[in-house]
């Protein structure tokens, strides 16, 4: 049983004008096997909660802490971060050129398994979680994410998921860009990836749809840098119906 | 061995062909006073029944093409043997022909090469450059109707070499000449890979890749002269910097003449630069004399380390080094495979590797 805490997080980026301060006291503690979902208007600093959690160079700390079962998550490097068992699914994932994804797949459960995969068993791993993605063998010897279309993208994300195994997991905006198919395959993904580990998910979404397949123990309302509400479900389902508009006016 | 001569001009650097070049690191090759010994520097190592290898007069074997290359016009003057390799028409090189520098001193030399491509000949060529030299050096490359050469030149020069080199080839009707030039080695390399046309359907590939650490000059000047009806050239270079002081150059200067339409021709040189202190000169240069062309095209770009690559790399339990070096080798993946062999495409990342481990240290 694991836990990720995150404390009063402050977050700033620069910009031209100076600093902006973009998260403001941001406070939310997930264990392992719970599930919880964020919702909240654009620009709101979502991903800047998912980035900074993983550290992104872009965003500067300017309070609060992050821990995973006590340790600092804040004060280690974006590669040591992974390594404690954090994974972020980007929501614009990165290409990459000149990277095959079977040596970025294999360089990255190298790194993460502290040992290189037995090829054997590692070409069949990797086989049978693309399969299980619907995702086009070839997809191996593509270049990481370059022309790869949106859904297949979040695909890929969640293929790292799948052979990366980490405690726990923020998919943000996942959902955005997959078709219905798609969507319902890779939530039975995340949910199969759940159903064999103790996987700790934040999941970031504008909507209500992907939660019919991945169900939140938790929902909470982000606005304006900090979570506003928390509530169960129901909560998603009030703000299908009713916006963002008691939360961003006040 | 020559030593004075009377109608050469050593370059004062002023010329727009030199600006970039540090002159004073050239090894004398330049210089008109210079003893400089003229040899047949290549030897092939894996012989094939389909290819000749003679030594001639240069009296008997004249260049085939014109140059205004001053490091090129001293190297003729000064050497008295050319090295003569023969592809025979029609044969079809199933295993690439392996060419290495024999006689380099270390002092100041030039050498003078043909390499004659029969008709409809298919074949594959890698020059090995390695060890030490300073070596003002010409190959011209005359291709018969319908041949196809790929020609592997590999720069993995010492430390302190010194490598002026001019690569000409002209390419006659459905011929293809692709050339692939990688420059890792030496202190200062200035590599003109330069091409002409004697008849229609004819194709140059040229491809390349550079990189430089501290205090490196490596320097491609292209040179694609577009003066026959529906030819067609490709240009792609790539080089990467670390380290104070290295230094690249990149000149493609294109010219599509007044009687090349149909002409179909691109050049693109891309720029990584991984330190502070490195600098990086691209200059692409089309002219177009007639406006009945397949399509003309250019671009360059020099840019820094793509942070969000790396990001995400880290972000899958990456360490940063690797990362680094994985971002490194994809950038050069598309040419380094172009060479199509594997233990040479290991070695060649390999000493990018330690080289950049050296920056890094
Ligand atoms: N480099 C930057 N300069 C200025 N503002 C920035 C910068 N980076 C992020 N921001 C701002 O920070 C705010 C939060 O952005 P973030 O991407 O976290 O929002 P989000 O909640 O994920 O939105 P979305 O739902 O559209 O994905 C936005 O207003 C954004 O414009
Ligand atoms: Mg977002």
């Amino acid at each position: 049983m694991s836990t990720l805490d995150i404390k009063g997080l402050q977050v700033s980026v620069a910009t031209e004008a100076g600093f902006t301060e973009i998260l403001r006291g941001v406070d939310l503690t997930i264990k392992s096997g719970e599930t919880h979902a964020i919702m909240g208007p654009n620009g709101s600093g979502k991903s800047t909660l998912a980035y900074s959690i993983a550290g992104h160079p872009k965003y500067t700390i300017t309070g609060g802490s992050v821990t995973l079962d006590g340790a600092d998550v804040l004060a280690m490097s974006v590669d040591e971060r992974a390594r404690a068992g954090l994974f972020l699914a980007m929501q614009y994932p990165v290409e990459v050129p000149g990277v095959s994804v079977t040596n970025f797949l294999r360089t990255a459960a190298t790194a993460i398994r502290g040992e290189a995969p037995k090829v054997r068993t590692w070409v069949g791993e990797v086989k049978e979680a693309m399969k299980a993605l619907n995702m086009d063998p070839n997809f191996a010897e593509r270049n990481v994410n370059e022309g790869f279309s949106g859904g297949e993208k979040k695909r890929h994300e969640i293929l790292q998921l799948e052979l990366l195994k980490p405690k726990f997991a923020i998919l943000d905006e996942t959902d955005s860009g997959l078709d219905v198919d798609a969507l319902r395959i890779v939530s039975e993904g995340v949910n199969r990836i759940k159903g064999n580990s103790d996987l700790g998910i934040l999941l970031i979404t504008h909507y209500t749809r992907i939660l019919r397949y991945i169900k939140p123990d938790f929902v909470h309302v982000f606005a304006a840098g900090k979570i506003v509400e928390a509530g169960g479900p129901e909560l998603a389902d009030k703000l299908e119906e009713k916006g963002y508009a008691e939360y961003t006016t006040a | 061995m020559s030593t004075l001569t009377t109608n050469y001009l050593a370059p004062t650097g002023r010329e727009e062909a030199w600006r970039f070049t540090p002159l004073s690191r050239v090894g004398g090759l330049l210089d008109a006073t210079t003893a400089i010994e003229g040899i047949a520097s290549v030897r092939i190592t894996s012989n094939q029944p389909q290819v000749k290898l003679t030594v001639k007069s240069a009296q008997n074997l004249p260049a085939i093409s014109i140059s205004d290359d001053l490091a090129t016009i001293r190297a003729r003057e000064v050497i008295s043997e050319v090295t003569h390799i023969e592809v025979a028409a029609n044969a079809q090189l199933s295993e690439p022909l392996i060419m290495e520098r024999a006689g380099l001193s270390g002092k100041p030399q030039a050498s003078r090469t043909l390499i004659s491509c029969g008709l409809n000949s298919h074949a594959t060529i890698i020059l090995n450059n390695a060890g030490d030299a300073i070596l003002a050096d010409e190959i011209e490359f005359d291709l018969a109707p319908g041949s196809n050469l790929t020609f592997i030149s590999l720069q993995e020069w010492s430390a302190k070499a010194v490598h002026l080199s001019r690569q000409h080839a002209v390419i006659s009707k459905d011929a293809t000449f692709n050339s692939i030039v990688i420059t890792v080695g030496g202190s200062l390399v200035r590599l003109l890979p330069t091409v002409e046309y004697s008849g229609p359907g004819s194709s140059a590939d040229l491809q390349g890749l550079y990189f430089a650490t501290d205090g490196q000059h490596l320097e491609h000047r292209l040179h694609v002269n577009h003066n026959v009806p529906n030819a067609k050239s490709r240009v792609n270079y790539k080089g990467a910097l670390a380290g104070d002081k290295a230094h690249t150059v990149w000149i493609g200067d294109v010219y599509i003449r007044a009687n090349a339409e149909g002409t179909d021709t691109y050049e693109l040189n891309r720029n990584l630069l991984l330190s502070d202190g490195a600098r990086a000169d691209s200059v692409p240069n089309l002219e177009i004399e007639t406006g009945e062309i397949v399509g003309a095209g250019h671009a360059s770009t020099t840019g820094r380390f793509d942070d969000e690559q790396l990001f995400y790399l880290s972000s899958r339990g990456i360490p940063a080094e690797i990362a680094r070096r994985l971002v490194i080798r994809g950038f050069f993946a598309e040419i380094v495979g172009k060479i199509n062999n594997e233990e040479i495409e290991n070695r060649l990342m390999d000493r990018i590797d330690s080289e950049l481990a050296k920056v890094e240290a």
